[in-house]
């Protein structure tokens, strides 16, 4: 635990540095992130491996409750994450931001208090540092969000975000408040058989869906995610991807520790909610010409596929089949771990790209796998992985899903593994298209604009952590019985008192491993094949004989994505202006068109505006004399005394 | 010394506030206000505690000498002696505040306390040095006066924090010294900005913020 | 189960010949049968074998525009066809490598030479390419669940997960699979047709870059990156032909009996592409999703049979 805690301290004062330094502040908040990654993740290794689990009990009086933090597999699992993201986006804003942008001492500052309020949030089996290191945690990414704040779009993103997440954590004081009406103290601990079938137990689980729901991005509580990560500069929104909306899932997977007899309805609820936000999220992703507002959509995607799992794993749990609780629950959590990796991966990739073309916009790039060799590289592994293909992570996490979803057809009357199975498949098509689209507009081609054309390889401090990251999908896609007795005992952690099997008998992961290989060792052979006759490089790429072809005749993001987009238009609602040619000479005509957020646009948007308008009404009541506002104050404070009298 | 005793003269100094038109007097009222405040503590018994020393002295530093320096110098800037013309008159306001007093010892009543809680004057005091930095805040016009009303306002909070004293000293130091502490700046701040924004610290004008 | 008679390596040494070897006749035996049903006399049926030979042989031209991804589609596809091959059982004659769960595994090797060709397609900043693209991903989103849907009711019949087990099972011969299974089979060859290229869903022999999917593609290719495509796209045609015809096999007790049996069985399934693609013509590119969400409903409806 004190190794744990140093690392926390570390991290924190990664920033402080900065503010006096004049010209190394970033060097030195990625040397101490790093080292207090190191630290850390040094600790939940020794956890995960089988050590012990280590508790630190909070002295009451400063806080005037005492509190409790506990290195427990779940926390030790979910620090993984945490800490490798950190050091790698630390790392990565030396090249990307330094001192010549804006606020960038404020945003290593902000970065740092963020990573030890996340390290914090783990680790606290109390409510009080559970939610001390929430608020914190959301404070620090409203400033991170908030640091290009010149720009109108950003200042909007950082509020719906601000409103978001306090909405969210409103619910989780309700959490709280029934977990203590239940056990009588506020630690977390197991709550006893038969609550979760009560009206309490069903207010508790409304409430943490809606709470940790609107924290992880669950459809249809996701719309501040696009317009929050797409304004973060990137290594902030590959944390925000990353680790941030996993907090959401850290709290879903530690209420499903403390209930031992989830009802049937949980794990329907959570399946469901899975679904949706999995088929939507890509749906929407498959429509955006903006590469961060695609990769935040499809992190919503992802979260789909988590929660799918849970719900699996809880059905598991409710009906007492082990083996699919096992399978459920580790397929959620590798995947947690993995979409971490292979998402920050993305979105360092995608602000290598921003960095160097110098907007967000799809259409405006293209070729930049000639010009940027290692991005494009790191960028197609990620693409690779969260397209969940083999031999990479995804797959693995994809694997154990549906290998329970797979044994689960036999058990349920229910046909609710059907559910999880057809929307796993449809997922990963839809997946693997919006990636075509998105690998392929940016990196493949020519150059669309002079931008693109006049780009430049990031810097070795901006590659280095890409670099990171796609090793460790590698290493996990290609050797997961690395991290299968790591998932063993954080799903033995989940589920209290039931046998469960380990994973290396109910998944033959070295099957996976050696085929794997043979994939690798076919590939190769078959490029040493390809290479001795040498080719000639110098023509044009075949037109069918049309001499003036020029890159703007190269398919557009947007053309590439319509088929899907006009076939899911009934739930997407795209929007299109203009285009309409008519006459025999038609001149030229602009066209434009963009897929809105659902909810935002027509539900949080409107809703919103006209309670706006309502409380506009209510203006007489603001006089302008601070004496009257005073005397509001008197007026209630008299109200509640004599009512708590009466 | 009984606490009691204390705490009467702290309720009557309510009473010599209320009533006084001038800044100075008000100003003197809030510092013996803050010295009586300083020692209940030890009048309770308290003083064998040595954190509880260390918070006696800081408090009356702080309410007795630091916070009416501060106010004499921004009366030495502005030039107001005097409070004309507040919202509520001054017979009025007495006559209120007699009211308020009374009401908080009703109160007080109603509401149970802990038993053993030795000093049971605390409640209505505190509710009633609460009613009076209301009244001031509220029927007050100049800026300065209604800090003095803010100051009386958290003389009232920390009679209350008083009855937790001995379980959470901390809590009850850190609370008010810092919101003290703030108090007077933000209000500082605000002094100063109504006077270079209307040349005037008559808070009248800030309605025309409203939009 | 029956007693091989043959040692379980040369079992293997079989599959991994016939899996290397025989692709290229398969699509030659389809151009036969399409040549006959014309009334012409048509390429030989081993015309593909030379082709590859000859490609084997001829520089490649590579455009200005590509990179390393241009090759890692047709690497890729063959490289995946090759160990998909390796999971699919060859007719009852036991497969070199299952486990449960690698039913998922061969779907997605698919999804991954799916993945690289739509890459490798787009590298070349063709419009060309970029619509056939297109088109290939939209289409395989509707492939897809279909696919994993047969696969539901197959592991639900069979009790089982490995892939070998769900297309042999012995479960499959008994009167109340048969109506499932037909359906299965239905939604399936769907998926065969759209996934290999065939008429109705793509012509092969289209020369029309405005009506083409698969071929498209892979306009660009040239020398041996273009003798590994057409090879790959004869591997996928057995892997795929495999899964589809295996649970309509019968079993025999020798083992070299069930090899004739498959490859009869692929003779089979190859003349009956063959009939198809003679007697219809390609569906209008709206009707294509119309055709693979029949293919959906014939994999679903066969699911909710098996539950009822």
């Amino acid at each position: 635990m004190n190794l744990y805690l140093l690392a926390v301290v570390l991290v924190m004062s990664s920033g402080f540095p900065g503010i006096f330094l004049r010209r190394w502040g970033g060097e030195v908040s990625a040397v101490l992130m790093s080292l207090g990654a190191v630290i850390g993740l040094t600790a939940a290794i020794r956890v995960l491996a089988g050590g012990p689990v280590a508790t630190l009990a909070l002295p009451p009086a400063p806080l005037a409750s005492a509190g409790l933090l506990t290195l427990d597999p779940i926390a030790a699992f979910f620090a993984l994450p945490v800490f490798l993201l950190l050091a790698c986006a630390a790392i990565y804003g030396i090249g990307y931001w330094d001192n010549h942008q804006e606020n960038a001492r404020t945003l290593r500052l902000a970065l740092g208090l963020l990573a030890a309020s996340l390290a914090f949030l783990i680790v606290s089996t109390h409510a009080l540092p559970f939610l001390l290191g929430w608020e914190g945690m959301a404070i620090t990414a409203f400033i991170l969000v908030m640091t290009e704040d010149r720009l109108p779009e950003t200042r909007r993103a950082g509020w719906i975000y601000l409103v978001c997440t306090h909405t969210g954590t409103l619910a989780l004081f309700g959490v709280f408040a029934i977990l203590f009406a239940a056990s009588g103290h506020w630690t977390f601990s197991g709550l006893p058989q038969g609550f979760a079938a009560s009206g309490r137990g069903t207010a508790l689980f409304v409430l943490c869906l809606f709470g940790f729901g609107f924290k992880a991005g669950v459809m249809p509580l996701h719309f501040w995610l696009p317009p929050a990560h797409a304004a973060a500069p990137s290594h902030i929104s590959s944390v925000m991807s990353g680790v941030m909306i996993k907090m959401g899932i850290l709290g879903l997977v530690r209420l499903l520790s403390w209930i031992p007899d989830p009802p049937f309805w949980w794990g329907a609820v959570l399946m469901a909610l899975g679904a949706l936000s999995g088929i939507l999220g890509v749906a929407f992703a498959l429509g955006q010409h903006d590469l961060k507002r695609l990769l935040a959509y499809h992190s919503i995607e992802n979260i789909g596929i988590i929660l799918l799992g849970l719900g699996l794993g809880t059905l598991g749990k409710s009906t007492g089949h082990p083996v699919i609780q096992v399978l459920g629950f580790a397929g959620a959590l590798l995947h947690v771990l993995n979409h971490s990796l292979f998402k920050g991966l993305l979105f360092l990739g995608a602000g290598s790209v921003v960095h160097t073309v110098g907007t967000r916009d799809l259409e405006r790039m293209g070729g930049l796998g000639r010009r940027m060799p290692w991005t494009s590289a790191a960028f197609l592994a990620g693409s690779w992985a969260i397209c969940g293909l083999p031999p990479l992570n995804g797959f693995v996490s994809e694997w154990f899903i549906y290998l329970g979803s797979f044994r689960a057809l036999g058990f349920f009357r229910w046909p609710w593994s059907l559910v999880v199975l057809t929307s796993l498949a449809l997922i990963g098509a839809l997946a693997m298209a919006c990636f075509a689209k998105a690998y392929g507009t940016v990196f493949q081609g020519s150059p669309r604009t002079e931008a693109a054309g006049a780009a430049h390889e990031s810097p070795r401090s901006m590659l280095v952590p890409m670099g990171i990251l796609a090793g460790a999908c590698a290493t996990i896609g290609l050797a997961p019985m690395l991290v299968a007795p790591a998932l063993d005992r954080v799903v033995a952690a989940m589920g209290e008192g039931t046998q469960v099997q380990p994973l290396s008998r109910l998944a033959h992961l070295p099957s996976l491993s050696l085929l794997a290989l043979a994939l690798l060792g076919s590939a190769y052979l078959l490029w040493r094949w390809l290479r001795p006759l040498d080719s000639r490089r110098s023509l044009p790429t075949w037109d069918c004989g049309y001499a003036a072809a020029n890159p703007r005749m190269q398919y557009t993001a947007s053309s590439f994505a319509d088929g899907l987009v006009g076939g899911l238009r009934w739930v997407l609602w795209p929007r299109a202006h203009g285009g309409k040619v008519t006459g025999c000479f038609p001149v030229d005509q602009p066209f434009e068109s963009h897929v809105p957020d659902l909810v935002l646009d027509r539900l949080a948007d409107p809703a919103f505006r006209s309670l706006a308008t309502g409380a506009t009404l209510l203006r007489f009541f603001q006089g302008g004399k601070v004496h009257i506002y005073l005397l509001y104050v008197l007026l209630t404070l008299l109200t509640l005394l004599l009512w708590m009298v009466a | 010394m009984s606490p009691d005793f204390l705490i009467a003269l702290t309720i009557l100094s309510n009473f010599v506030l209320v009533a006084t038109s001038r800044v100075n007097k008000a100003i003197q009222v809030a510092v013996i206000q803050g010295v009586l405040l300083g020692l209940i503590p030890l009048a309770m018994g308290l003083g064998r505690h040595p954190h509880i020393l260390f918070m006696v002295a800081a408090t009356i530093t702080v309410k007795g000498w630091f916070i009416p320096f501060l106010l004499r110098r921004a009366i030495q800037e502005v030039h107001i002696h005097r409070e004309v013309d507040p919202y509520v008159g001054y017979t009025v306001s007495l006559m209120l505040c007699a009211l308020g007093t009374g009401l908080s010892l009703i109160l007080a009543h109603m509401l149970p306390l802990k038993g053993g809680t030795k000093v049971i004057l605390l409640v209505p005091a505190a509710l009633s040095t609460l009613f009076t930095g209301f009244l001031m805040l509220v029927s007050r016009r100049k800026a300065l006066t209604q800090v003095v009303g803010y100051l009386i306002l958290e003389n009232g909070i920390f009679l209350f924090g008083l009855l937790l004293v001995e379980d959470m000293p901390m809590l009850v130091e850190t609370g008010i010294l810092l919101d003290l502490f703030v108090g007077v700046f933000v209000m500082g701040i605000v002094i100063n900005h109504i006077r270079t924004a209307f040349d005037s610290t008559d808070t009248r004008h800030l309605a025309e913020l409203k939009d | 189960m029956s007693q091989p008679l043959l040692p379980l390596s040369i079992q293997w040494a079989v599959h991994l010949l016939t899996l290397l070897l025989l692709p290229p006749l398969i699509p030659g035996l389809i151009n036969k049968v399409k040549a006959v049903m014309a009334g012409r006399n048509g390429p030989p049926v081993f015309q593909l074998y030379y082709d590859l030979g000859k490609l084997a042989h001829k520089r490649a031209v590579f455009s200005r525009t590509t990179t390393w991804v241009f090759l890692a589609g047709p690497i890729g596809t063959v490289a995946a066809g090759l160990v998909a091959g390796l999971l699919v059982p060859f007719g009852h004659t036991g497969t070199p490598l299952s486990f449960e769960g690698d039913v998922i595994l061969f779907a997605y090797l698919f999804g991954l030479a799916r993945f690289l060709t739509v890459l490798s397609a787009l590298d070349t900043g063709s419009s060309f390419e970029g619509m056939g693209a297109a088109r290939e991903v939209a289409f395989s989103a509707l492939a897809e669940p279909a696919l994993f849907l047969g696969f539901a009711a197959l592991a639900k019949a069979s009790s089982s997960l490995s892939l070998s087990t769900m297309l042999l099972g012995s479960g499959l011969g008994s009167g109340r699979i048969a109506g499932p299974l037909i359906l299965v089979l239905v939604g399936w060859a769907i998926v065969f047709l759209a996934e290999n290229a065939r008429i109705p869903v793509d012509d092969p022999n289209t020369h029309l870059e405005l009506t083409m999917i698969h071929e498209v593609m892979v306009l660009d290719h040239s020398g041996r990156p273009l003798a590994l495509v057409l090879y790959g796209a004869s591997l996928k045609l057995l892997v795929l032909g495999a899964m589809l015809m295996d649970p309509l096999l019968p079993r025999a007790p020798q083992a070299w009996q069930n090899w004739l049996i498959f490859y009869g069985g692929l003779g089979v399934l190859a003349v009956a592409v063959g009939l198809v693609e003679s007697m219809s013509a390609r569906f209008r590119m709206t009707k294509v999703p119309q055709f693979l969400i029949a293919g959906i409903l014939a994999s679903a409806f066969a699911f909710l049979l098996l539950l009822v």
